[in-house]
């Protein structure tokens, strides 16, 4: 029974980490229609400034200078790249999605070149200690790892809701055209969500790099594609669909981890790729995801 | 706002580049392997099974819209098909290993037919997936298949990999021999017989998706990519197309596996993943979209560049030597110009660097037809240029 207690807490610990990342994707996907597969190099981004930067100005201005950067770092994506390209009109918006893969390509070669075969700890005060409630011990970073996912995310769906941003941004993704007669920024809201996005995903490299792993190394950012098969299971896009898609995959990860043993024929390593496994499951019987809206063409 | 775009012309050649030049290609890689060196011919010869692998995605990608990033997955089916295929069951340190024995020949046919079925179960999916959603989904297939490839260990050789057993072809061995082959006074090892082989592959490959693409099927594809609602009303039967172009493209990437395995003499699983999914969409982007040789021209480019800089990267700023402490190596280099490359070209040059190709060749043609003296006619038509100066 602890047995399993743990696994659920852990699972749900590392489900908000994902939640936090799919719904960066899903943010995206609202506002420009593009999947973006340059994600985990902006959270390999946000994980590097924290850990270079936290001994000269200290763990928490850190943070906020990781966040920053990667924000601003996802928008000027969005207005360097995807505006230009959306205005040159080549393609479809498979060929935004495509593009988001060359800007990875640089952004990841160039963080992992400054990373090397370092591993970065981000200077967190949790640290490696415990709390035990119930007879059950749980890290003190995953405590602090759903705290945090959880005021982050709703915050963001209170704003999303109620601020004129939210109205807007929920606006454009109904209908572009509408929205910008009605007086909508596309552009501004374009970059907003990036930039939001990218904030999120600086969130959730904190806690992917904080105990039990050792710190910052350059496979950190495969955990944003772990997170990007979340956001498909939950449909692409829905916001719901992201909280429910993250938590999903979390604890089919932490129970794959957990009960590893008893499925031997699995083979070690079979957490990585659960959740593409669930994620094709799914895709099959809901192609639009969990709760995404199914297209419907008009003839 | 719809996708739909004039685009039924791509790829289906209005202005070829000149048969001259490409025969002359053709002739210069016939004689190379007379004149270069082992790490030349190797660089080629991954070259043209990358292009072999990327003209089957263009066919999917380019030409029918669908995008996959899962091509390295087909490509390990094939060349681990192959390999357990035509092995002798053996014993490697301590591990047992299941193989078939098949002759070569039948092995490497066989496995580009499994990649086919491979990509034929994928249909499903392929069927109720359009854009990034199966962008994502393919994704799935290289974590997946490697997953299966680090731990099927009796038949992938696990983490270590296995031997690839020579190709054998009408009694002649694509190895090294002891006995030294000598034909006009330069040793034909197993590389310069490779290149042969690869050089007819690529070339039957090229031609065959050529003709592919620009009869009926290919503007079947073209159309399923520009509106699929409206192929469908034209009569285009949408599932068994895309379903067609799946299989094809897996049976090409198939054959590249085999040829790869065939070059490498071992196959790691390690290198079937992401970093190879994303080349071979790199190289269509590079190339061109939806033709063949915008395939071939970014198989160039993307296979050629790491061991060129390698070789040469030591003359160039910035690009310090292999295994020095500072600096970009060569091989970082060269994934940081492809991808800058990648963008540049979607943001520039929507037809790729084939389309740069033909545009300057026709402002050749067009600037010697209006030249004074060569009486070349004046007139405005010539400067007409449908829709290519939007690009």
């Amino acid at each position: 029974m602890t047995a399993f207690a743990e696994v659920l807490v852990n699972g749900l610990s590392s489900g908000a980490v994902y939640a936090l990342i799919a719904l960066g994707f899903v943010i995206i996907f609202k506002a420009t229609e593009v999947i973006n597969f340059a994600h985990p190099s902006l959270l390999l981004a946000g994980g590097y400034v924290i850990a270079e930067v936290h001994d000269d100005i200290g763990f928490p201005a850190a943070v906020l200078a990781g966040i920053a950067t990667t924000a601003v770092l996802a928008a000027l994506v969005e207005v360097l790249v995807l505006r230009r390209l959306k205005a040159s009109a080549a393609g479809g918006h498979s060929t935004l999605s495509i593009v988001t893969i060359g800007v990875d390509i640089i952004l990841t070669v160039e963080l992992t070149r400054r990373i090397g075969t370092k591993v970065m700890p981000l200077g967190d005060p949790w640290g490696s200690r415990v709390v035990e409630i119930g007879g059950v011990t749980i890290a003190q970073t995953r405590i602090a790892a759903i705290l945090v996912a959880v005021i982050a995310i709703t915050a963001f769906l209170l704003a999303f809701k109620y601020t004129s941003w939210g109205v807007a941004m929920r606006a454009t993704a109904e209908r572009r055209e509408t929205a910008a007669l009605m007086g909508v920024r596309l552009g501004r809201v374009s970059a907003g969500a990036w930039a939001v996005a990218g904030a999120f995903a600086a969130l959730a490299a904190l806690f992917l790099c904080v105990f039990p792993t050792p710190g910052l190394d350059r496979t950190t950012s495969f955990a944003a594609l772990k997170a990007l098969p979340a956001a498909v299971i939950g449909g692409v896009d829905s916001t719901t669909g992201a909280l429910v898609g993250g938590l999903l995959i979390g604890i089919t990860e932490s129970a794959v981890v957990g009960y590893q043993n008893d499925f031997a024929i699995l083979g070690g390593g079979f957490a990585e790729v659960a959740p593409y496994l669930l994620m094709t499951v799914v895709l099959l019987a809901r192609p639009a995801g969990l709760f995404g809206t199914r297209e419907a063409a008009r003839v | 706002m719809s996708s739909t775009q004039v685009s039924g012309k791509r790829g289906l050649g209005r202005v070829r580049p000149p048969a001259v030049l490409l025969g002359a290609g053709l002739a210069g890689l016939l004689v190379l392997p007379f004149y270069a060196g082992s790490f030349w011919l190797q660089a080629g010869l991954f070259a043209m099974s990358a292009a072999v692998g990327a003209i089957g995605l263009n066919v999917l990608t380019g030409a029918a819209g669908q995008l996959s990033i899962g091509h390295a997955f087909f490509l390990a089916i094939g060349a681990y098909s192959y390999v357990w295929l035509a092995a002798e069951p053996e014993t490697v340190s301590g591990h047992h290993l299941t193989g078939m024995g098949l002759p070569t020949a039948l092995a490497a046919l066989v496995a580009v037919a499994v990649a086919g079925i491979a990509g034929g179960l994928c249909a499903p999916l392929a069927g109720r997936l359009k854009g990034a959603s199966l962008g994502v989904a393919t994704l799935a297939l290289v974590f997946i298949g490697q997953h299966v490839l680090f731990r099927a260990e009796p038949v992938t050789g696990g983490v270590n990999g296995r031997t690839v057993p020579p190709l054998e072809l009408f009694g002649l061995r694509f190895t090294d021999t002891p006995e030294q082959l000598l034909i006009l006074g330069i040793p034909f090892g197993g590389l310069e017989k490779l290149w042969y082989l690869g050089l007819a592959v690529l070339v039957a490959a090229a031609w065959f998706a050529r003709g592919v693409l620009r009869s009926r099927p290919g503007r079947a594809l073209n159309t399923l990519r520009d509106h699929e609602i409206a192929a469908g009303a034209l009569g285009v039967p949408v599932g068994r197309y895309r379903a067609g172009a799946f299989v094809l493209s897996s049976m090409y990437a198939g054959l590249a596996g085999v040829l790869l395995a065939l070059v490498f003499q071992r196959t790691v699983p390690d290198y079937f993943g992401l970093a190879l999914a994303l080349d071979y969409l790199a190289m269509i982007v590079i190339g061109g979209l939806g033709s063949v040789g915008g395939a071939v021209l970014g198989a160039v480019f993307v296979s050629i560049l790491p061991p060129l800089l390698t070789r040469y990267g030591g003359s160039l700023p910035m690009v310090a030597e292999p295994g020095a402490a500072s600096g970009l190596a060569p091989a970082e280099a060269a994934r940081l110009v492809y991808g800058a490359v990648f963008v540049a070209v979607l943001l520039f040059l929507p037809r790729g660097l084939l389309g740069l190709f033909h545009r300057s060749h026709r402002a050749r043609t067009r600037r010697s037809a209006a030249a004074p003296g060569r009486g070349g006619p004046k007139s405005p038509a010539i400067v007409q240029e449908p829709e290519e100066q939007k690009a």
